[in-house]
């Protein structure tokens, strides 16, 4: 499993190249392999649906509980099925879409190391893996919606799904530390084996509420669900792999991998039954009010997620096959309309519905496809939709929850039959419509992705048990924690279901047929998202700049005088207050050692330094720190630090000639400052010396262990070969420290480099300089 | 700074300062000295060369550009670290061996000693960098 995610890793990493040798067969040998790919997993399901999970560990970090654990069971491969299996036809789309294009190379990486990603996420079983890959899918994502860099609606939107997803990813982490603490392990498994420990801690409720963040930002549950609309700026392969298929579902996946620990309290039903409703009834309203193909498909993706997490937050058996079932009806259809939408866009060159129509005697085939597809998301019988909507209606039925939740999620059917009749039949019949471009079907590698998807729905309701039912039993096993056994049958009877089912195809087609008017209906709506989550988080983001730019401008105001106050000043306070409250000035002692050489040696430093400031010119203030700067190399010598004193002065020469070569360009000496800022200087600067000097006389007394010091003295000449305990120490025990103090060197000389080379014209034109 | 006597006198300190900054590099281990006093001796001895004579001399002679010096510095410190590594033991972790080497004899070499070849390059190299550009002011 490690191996498949390295794979394609390795592919991604090497997708330029590849093209460049490949030209247009690279997408073609990137589809193989994801066809290689799904054939691996189908001959591991066999083993895993018969509740054989297969695992994997490597160790990473152990004292961090880090490891690489794969774990493949009926819900994580229900997900690589649709990672690899929709990923392979979307690959080999892709090829055809983005032929034209002037950075195939690019656009493929960023779509392999996505898929690389979501594969290590639905794989993983450990927390810390599982969220590596769940930040490597946003990060691949913001990639791919700002693919077209140049145009700034793509960037806007790239960077609002990364802030959004980003954002719940920061309380994932949270919440996932917090329920591996209380279940006491890192492993996914364990932590849904032991959901009883986890309720009755009390870090279950922060915990769920950090995870349930995270998910619902990720599957764009209301109010976040706005992210996901705008994402439609991606090319369409990628809306229709990332943000229909499989990342959006990613939240979805985590809270059905953790239902069987977080799940079975009213806790989670509220919050995930009626978010998932609303999220339902939301997105299909939103969907029904757009015109743009891409933008009807993408809300409908959201009312579809909202419906998923409905059916979780349900959680009865029958709620868990409805989930399951849908999972895969959805992934099968949406995927099929959304590349139907890129050959429409592609072929005809038009992606609004209301001026599109009659296209099926240009495209005959995309129009079958598109029917079929669209008969799934509508839930007409025989398609494997209209099994997955019957499922969920009884599975609210069911509940006893009454008549609210079923009446939402008809609500939520309904619209959801009215956004596909709009998006998936009436472009192709009715009145033919002048369009762009001369519409055709496209060729095969574009067509064989919505063909095979929408066959493979409705294979899936004419024979459910030649795939569905195994993998639809496999996962809600998983998510529900014990055996569960469904056999999918598209005849239930007369039920209430069915009735219900049959009231919203009418609703549904009432309204698809009368779009114009309903839109204008809607209309209100509009005035009303001026109040609307994207509205806050605009807000919020302009807020958080001019707070920034307020910010930076107090402390970054471009005068070292500020600079070095600012830092004394807080430095000076945080020392100070911690020596008092730690009670450190009572326990001097050592002051009465006072040695005549030393004293002398002392008062000449002081003498220096006191005629630094009061010199008046800056020759003899550099003269008078060179007092200082030799006379603690002098207190060196004496205390046997020869190492130290002799790089002591080599910094004091240095110095005094960095200084002459400074003196030469700075303006007349002159006192520029207010006598009251000097005072306020004399204060912060007095206090931060006696601080530090406290601070000095504490340390000398600390011996935080003893051990250490009697170590590097012991173990110099036996393990680091010097007797030069300092040099050993430095090069060798330290070695890693003294990496990081010549890093910090190196990047200080780039700093004075720009200071100084860098005028601030060539700043302006990127910083070039030769 | 126009001097005759500057000028003829740091071009005879040169090569010694040099020198003796070599030999802090070498000695360093047993003896004071190490990297950091060796590289800062040898910057301030192209620093003296550079004051006697103009800006660009000191840079002439010092034939790399003090960037490449500090990127080099680096490169051969980080280098020394990886050898643990790649060896298949912890990072930095020192590994010696023992030579025999024509005119000096018997020598321990280890990769500390690389390590501190790599902080010598960087110091001189961050010192000169900023001297250098204050210099051409």
């Amino acid at each position: 499993m490690l191996q498949s995610v390295l794979l394609i890793l390795g592919l991604a990493a090497l997708a330029p190249w590849v093209h460049r040798l490949a030209g247009r067969w690279s997408a073609r040998l990137y589809a193989s392999v994801g066809a290689g790919l799904f054939a691996y997993f189908a001959s591991l399901a066999p083993r895993v649906y018969a509740s054989e999970p297969i695992a994997q560990r490597w160790e990473w970090i152990e004292a961090l509980h880090v490891a690489i654990s794969f774990r493949l069971d009926g819900l994580a491969l229900v997900f690589a099925f649709l990672v690899t299996g929709v990923g392979a036809l979307i690959l080999l789309y892709a090829g055809a879409y983005m032929k034209d294009h002037p950075r195939v190379g690019a656009f493929f990486a960023s779509l392999l190391l996505f898929m690389a990603s979501m594969l290590g996420l639905v794989l993983a079983d450990n927390v810390v893996t599982l969220f590596i890959f769940w930040e490597l899918t946003s990060v691949s994502s913001f990639l791919l919606i700002g693919f077209d860099r140049q145009r700034e609606g793509a960037r806007r939107a790239a960077m609002q799904a990364l802030l959004v997803t980003g954002l719940g990813g920061m309380a994932l982490l949270g919440g996932l530390a917090m329920l591996a603490t209380a279940a006491g392990s890192w492993e996914l498994h364990e932590i849904a084996a032991s959901g009883g420990a986890i309720r009755a801690h009390a870090l279950f409720l922060p915990a769920f509420a950090l995870v349930a963040l995270g998910a619902f930002t990720k599957s764009a549950q209301f109010p976040f669900h706005f992210w996901l609309p705008n994402a439609m700026e991606a090319p369409t392969p990628v809306s229709a792999y990332l943000h229909s298929s499989t990342m959006v579902k990613a939240g979805v996946y985590l809270l059905a991998r953790l239902h069987p620990a977080l799940g079975g309290n009213d806790v989670w039903f509220h919050t995930l039954t009626w978010v998932g409703a609303a999220t339902f009834v939301v997105g299909g309203l939103l969907a029904t009010r757009e015109t743009a193909m891409k933008r009807i498909l993408a809300y409908t993706t959201v009312a579809s997620l909202g419906a998923l997490v409905m059916m979780l937050g349900v959680g009865t058996q029958a709620a868990l096959v409805a989930m399951s079932a849908f999972l895969v009806a959805h992934a099968l259809y949406k995927g099929a309309l959304f590349l139907i939408a890129g050959a429409v866009d592609h072929e005809a060159g038009e992606k609004y519905v209301d001026r599109l129509g009659g296209l099926r005697r240009a495209m005959p085939l995309t129009a079958a496809c598109a029917a079929i597809a669209a008969l799934s998301m509508a839930g007409v019988p025989p398609t494997l939709g209209f099994i997955a909507k019957e499922t969920i209606l009884e599975g609210v039925a069911h509940d006893t929850l009454g008549w609210t939740l079923l009446a939402l999620a008809t609500l939520g059917s309904t619209l959801t039959v009215a956004a596909a009749a709009i998006v998936g039949l009436r472009p192709f019949f009715g009145r033919p419509r002048e369009t762009p471009r001369t519409a055709h079907d496209p060729g095969p590698e574009m067509l064989a992705g919505p063909f095979i998807l929408a066959a493979l729905g409705l294979i899936g309701g004419l024979m459910p048990a030649l795939f569905a039912d195994s993998i639809v039993s496999a996962t809600a096993t998983t998510v529900g924690g014990a055996p569960i056994e469904k056999h999918l049958h598209l005849w239930h009877g007369f039920t209430l279901a069915l009735a219900l089912s049959a009231a919203a195809l009418v609703v549904g087609a009432a309204i698809a047929l009368l779009a114009a008017r309903w839109r204008r209906a809607l209309a209100p709506i509009g005035a009303l998202s001026r109040f609307g989550p994207e509205r806050l988080y605009g807000a919020g983001l302009g807020a958080l700049n001019v707070l920034a730019v307020s910010l930076t401008g107090v402390y970054q105001n471009g005068r070292l005088r500020r600079y070095t106050t600012v830092v004394f000043v807080f430095t000076g306070l945080l020392v100070g207050a911690s020596l008092v409250r730690l009670g450190a000035l009572s326990g001097l002692t050592g002051l009465d050692r006072v040695y005549p050489f030393d004293a002398i040696v002392c008062m000449a430093i002081i003498a220096g330094a006191i005629a630094a400031i009061c010199a008046k010119g800056r020759l003899g203030a550099v003269a008078a720190l060179g007092i200082v700067g030799y006379g603690v190399t002098v207190l060196y010598v004496v205390y046997g630090a020869p190492d130290l004193a002799l790089t002591l002065v080599s910094v004091e020469t240095l110095t005094v000639i960095l200084f002459v070569l400074v003196l030469y360009h700075l303006p007349r000496f002159a006192i520029y400052t207010s006598r009251a800022a000097r005072v306020r200087d004399m204060v912060i600067a007095v206090s931060f010396g006696a601080v530090m000097c406290l601070l000095t006389l504490i340390a000398a007394d600390v011996q935080f262990s003893p051990t250490i010091s009697e170590w590097f003295v012991e173990n110099s000449v036996p393990k680091g070969k010097g007797r030069n305990i300092v040099n050993v120490i430095l090069v060798d025990f330290r070695a890693l420290d003294t990496m990081g103090e010549i890093t910090v060197l190196g990047v200080a000389a780039i700093g004075v480099h720009a200071l100084l080379k860098l005028k601030p014209a060539a700043a302006s034109d990127g910083g070039d300089e030769s | 700074m126009n001097s005759i006597i500057l000028r003829t006198t740091t071009r005879l300190m040169l090569p010694l300062l040099l020198l003796f900054s070599v030999l802090l590099l070498l000695l360093g281990h047993n003896q004071p000295g190490g990297g950091f006093a060796g590289g800062l001796l040898a910057a301030a001895a192209y620093a003296l060369y550079g004051m006697a004579h103009d800006a660009g001399a000191a840079r002439k002679l010092l034939r790399v550009p003090p960037g490449m010096l500090i990127a080099g510095g680096l490169g051969i410190a980080l280098l020394s670290g990886l050898v643990g590594a790649i060896m298949g033991r912890e990072v930095f972790l020192s590994a010696w061996t023992e030579v025999n080497l024509p005119l000096i004899g018997h020598a321990k070499l280890g990769t500390p000693m690389l390590f501190d070849l790599g902080v010598y390059f960087t110091v001189v190299g961050v010192t000169l960098a900023m001297i250098f550009a204050l210099r051409e002011e």
